[in-house]
């Protein structure tokens, strides 16, 4: 690898880097606008920059959309007194929301957005920042980093409601990993089967959903792991470590400005990730439809719209409508119930989640070994 | 699942407790309300009522006042119920000073009464959610009171403190708008209130965590005093508007709605069914209201003849009862205000040993509380 390259990777990077960020902010207006059109609200719409409302007809349209409101949000974020106080742990009072922020933007770096046929050489390739061969194992051990983030916040607070936030976030992060690990291990059953060459990459796994999605073979896996994603990335119902009304702000009530935001922006990082994760696994990826892929598409019409430049596009549109889909998702959730309890929390994890994950698992196994015996 | 769904403290021995300030700043008191909490994890061991972060005095207050001029302090103390606290003190008057309050009058109450009930009943209904995190009833229930203090606005003046009352009747008769307006609320809010039972009663995270959750029998109830829908939701059918029945409750129809368990989910409901029964009313003085005029021949200075009296009026948190002594001057000689809450809350102690905090603050949500009537 020489320097060009890795000055490519390294622009590739920060490319990806700028549009999850553009993600997070945006889907922090979602989950504003979402919320308030579930509540019957407006949600903002007032923020603005100067002179868009002189722009001709539709000038006065665009400055009552609220998109800039992101700016805003952040702008309010960074200009705020930073309050350290003093009865924290200053190292790691610091350190937790960069712990919070950094692994679901290294999370994303594994994760394919899409596939085309390289029109010169006719190559299949893959839009992919790191095409590792251990993909799903790297997502989840540096995905469960973020539980550190919570643990050293409610730990350097030094203060009684995130010291509580800090013990069901981790009771809670830990309990449902193992779930979330489960459910994903038929998927990887199948797509490894005997003969072919082993692995954990993720583009292996939209490549075997070509024809079936998992989410029709494996609804049951589908749904553990939804779950348990809605449980690891904190969301209501299970936003146990936050429960703003009885911890007041869980593990962040003590931070303040920025180091706040980097834990809001944390949260719909990870949100994202999460979202990609169910649309690779259990979605189809970057296919459009079950049993239809852009390449089927292409042999039907005759159009090159799996080639090229033009094949990436539709590949990584289709992958980022399904991610924006369930980050809709998770916002139409969190709008729609109310909160369980701390200890329901942890009962539907072990004894809901658990055994329906390990059975769902051995079922499976014993059914792949079935259908491979018959096969051969 | 068939696992009990109360969870309480099976520590034993020698163990580490921590005290857990809850309040006087704490989003789920609902004001400026103390609760020490002495935590054994997540567990209750033992909470001490720190209240009078708002008082005011009022009692005293009466002693310095004209029999007049203290009527809107009665409006001050159950912000989300003043129109019953103020019709408290005006049938205290009445009955003192002999005056006979004219039929119309009479009739105006009750239904600016019932429905100052509903949107009592609709504010406790968003807080008690929002306190399990559920944040979307809340702006429903707001837009359904929205209509209720439109209304109320039209014919009072105010939005919330009303002073609409008068000794010897009401300071103005109510429109046609008004009562087409009441017409056309009680028609578009029943089947609202079919949603909010299909959305939130029957949703199973609420009735997990309400069902079973926070027992107040009906002795710990006459051990404490409490009344209102928590004593109804013991099972004890006891309403001031039965029991000694004022105004015109007499003539109409109604049930007292109770619920055995008493538990939240029987408070909850019962306060879902009295919104109900508050339509009924509504409706039946609507069509009774007879025409005449709406105030009383009231001699300048309201001046009662030297004697101890006593009224108590149904309000929505519960028994309000005044207690005005009188030594044939303008101004009350000793006035005692038995408040709701405060009795209400008296039970909170015994009732939430042992519990989990998150159910501590369902029980509390459930009381519904407001500070400045526990306070006054």
């Amino acid at each position: 690898m020489n320097a060009t390259d890795i000055l490519i990777r390294f622009g590739l990077g920060l490319i990806v880097i700028v549009v999850v960020m553009t993600v997070c902010m945006y889907s922090v207006l979602a989950e504003r606008k979402v919320s308030s059109w579930i509540q019957g609200r407006l949600g903002p719409n007032r923020t603005s920059i100067p002179l868009l409302g002189n722009i001709p007809v539709i000038g006065r349209f665009l400055t009552r959309l609220g998109v800039f409101q992101p700016l805003a949000d952040g702008g309010k974020f960074l200009f705020k007194e930073d309050v350290i106080p003093a009865h924290v742990n200053k190292v790691y009072f610091v350190l937790a929301p960069v712990i919070a922020f950094v692994p679901a933007l290294v999370t994303i770096s594994v994760v394919p957005f899409g596939a085309y046929i390289d029109a010169a050489t006719g190559a299949a390739r893959t839009v992919i920042l790191a095409n590792v061969d251990v993909g799903i194992l790297l997502i989840f051990a540096v995905a469960s980093l973020g539980v550190y983030a919570i643990i050293l916040s409610g730990w350097a607070s030094n203060s009684k409601y995130p010291f509580l936030g800090g013990v069901r976030a981790s009771a809670q992060m830990i309990s449902y990993e193992l779930s979330m690990t489960l459910a994903v291990l038929p998927v990887f059953i199948w797509v490894n089967a005997p003969g072919t060459p082993g692995t954990l990459s993720l583009v292996r796994v939209v490549e075997a959903q070509a024809d079936w999605w998992f989410v029709l073979t494996q609804p049951v896996a589908a749904v553990v792991f939804i779950i348990a994603i809605f449980a690891e990335t904190n969301r209501l119902p299970f936003d146990m470590p936050e429960s703003e009304t009885d911890l007041v702000g869980g593990y962040h009530t003590e931070y303040s400005s920025f180091k706040f935001g980097f834990f809001f922006v944390g949260e719909y990082a990870n949100m994202t990730v999460g979202a990609c994760v169910i649309a690779l696994l259990f979605f189809g990826g970057w296919h459009p439809l079950p049993f239809v892929t852009w390449g089927d598409i292409a042999a039907w019409t005759g159009l090159p719209v799996n080639v090229g430049a033009l094949g990436a596009v539709l590949a990584v549109g289709t992958f980022a409508a399904k991610v924006l889909f369930f980050l809709f998702f998770f916002i139409w959730v969190r709008w729609t119930v109310p909160r369980f309890r701390y200890d329901q929390v942890m009962r539907i994890g072990w004894r809901g989640l658990l055994p329906v994950a390990i059975a769902n698992l051995v079922i499976y196994a014993i059914l792949i070994a079935l259908l491979e015996r018959a096969g051969a | 699942m068939s696992t009990p769904e109360t969870t309480t403290s099976h520590s034993t021995g020698p163990q580490e407790t921590f005290v857990l300030n809850l309040g006087p700043q704490h989003p789920a008191t609902h004001g400026v309300l103390r609760v020490k909490l002495t935590m054994d994890g997540e567990f209750i061991e033992n909470a001490e009522i720190v209240s009078g972060y708002i008082h005011r005095e009022h009692e005293k207050m009466g002693e310095n006042r004209n029999w007049e001029q203290f009527l809107p302090n009665t409006s001050r103390m159950d912000y989300l119920g003043a129109m019953m606290y103020t019709h408290a003190w005006c049938a205290l008057a009445e009955k003192a000073c002999g005056i006979e309050v004219p039929p119309r009058a009479e009739y105006i109450r009750v239904i600016t009464s019932e429905l100052n009930r509903i949107s009592s009943h609709l504010v406790w209904w968003g807080a008690f959610l929002i306190d399990l995190g559920g944040m979307t009833p809340m702006l429903y229930a707001f837009d359904d009171r929205e209509h209720i203090l439109d209304l109320l606005e039209e014919i009072t003046g105010s939005r919330l403190t009303y002073c609409y009352y008068r000794i010897g009747g009401v300071c103005e008769d109510v429109t046609d708008s008004f009562l087409a307006g009441t017409r056309q609320f009680i028609k578009d809010f029943r089947p609202r209130l079919k949603t909010y039972h299909k959305l939130v009663t029957e949703n199973i995270i609420l009735r997990k965590r309400l069902e079973g959750i926070g027992e107040i029998p009906a002795e710990m109830c006459r051990k404490y005093g409490a009344t209102g829908p928590v004593l109804r939701g013991a099972g004890i059918a006891y309403d001031v508007r039965k029991a000694e029945p004022y105004g015109v409750y007499p003539d109409l129809q109604f049930d007292i709605p109770t619920f055995p368990e008493g538990d939240c989910m029987a408070r909850y409901k019962v306060r879902m069914a009295e919104i109900e029964q508050s339509l009924r009313i509504i409706e039946q003085a609507l069509d009774k209201l007879p025409d005449g005029p709406v105030m009383a021949k009231v001699p300048r200075a309201v001046k009662p003849p030297a004697g101890d009296y006593c009224m108590a009026v149904e309000g929505a948190r519960g028994r309000f009862t005044i207690r005005a002594i009188s030594n044939g001057t303008t101004t009350p000689y000793r006035v005692k205000l038995r408040t709701p809450c405060f009795c209400n809350l008296s039970c909170f102690e015994e009732a939430c040993q042992g519990m989990l905090l998150a159910d501590a603050l369902a029980l509390m949500g459930s009381l519904d509380l407001v500070i400045p009537d526990l306070d006054r």
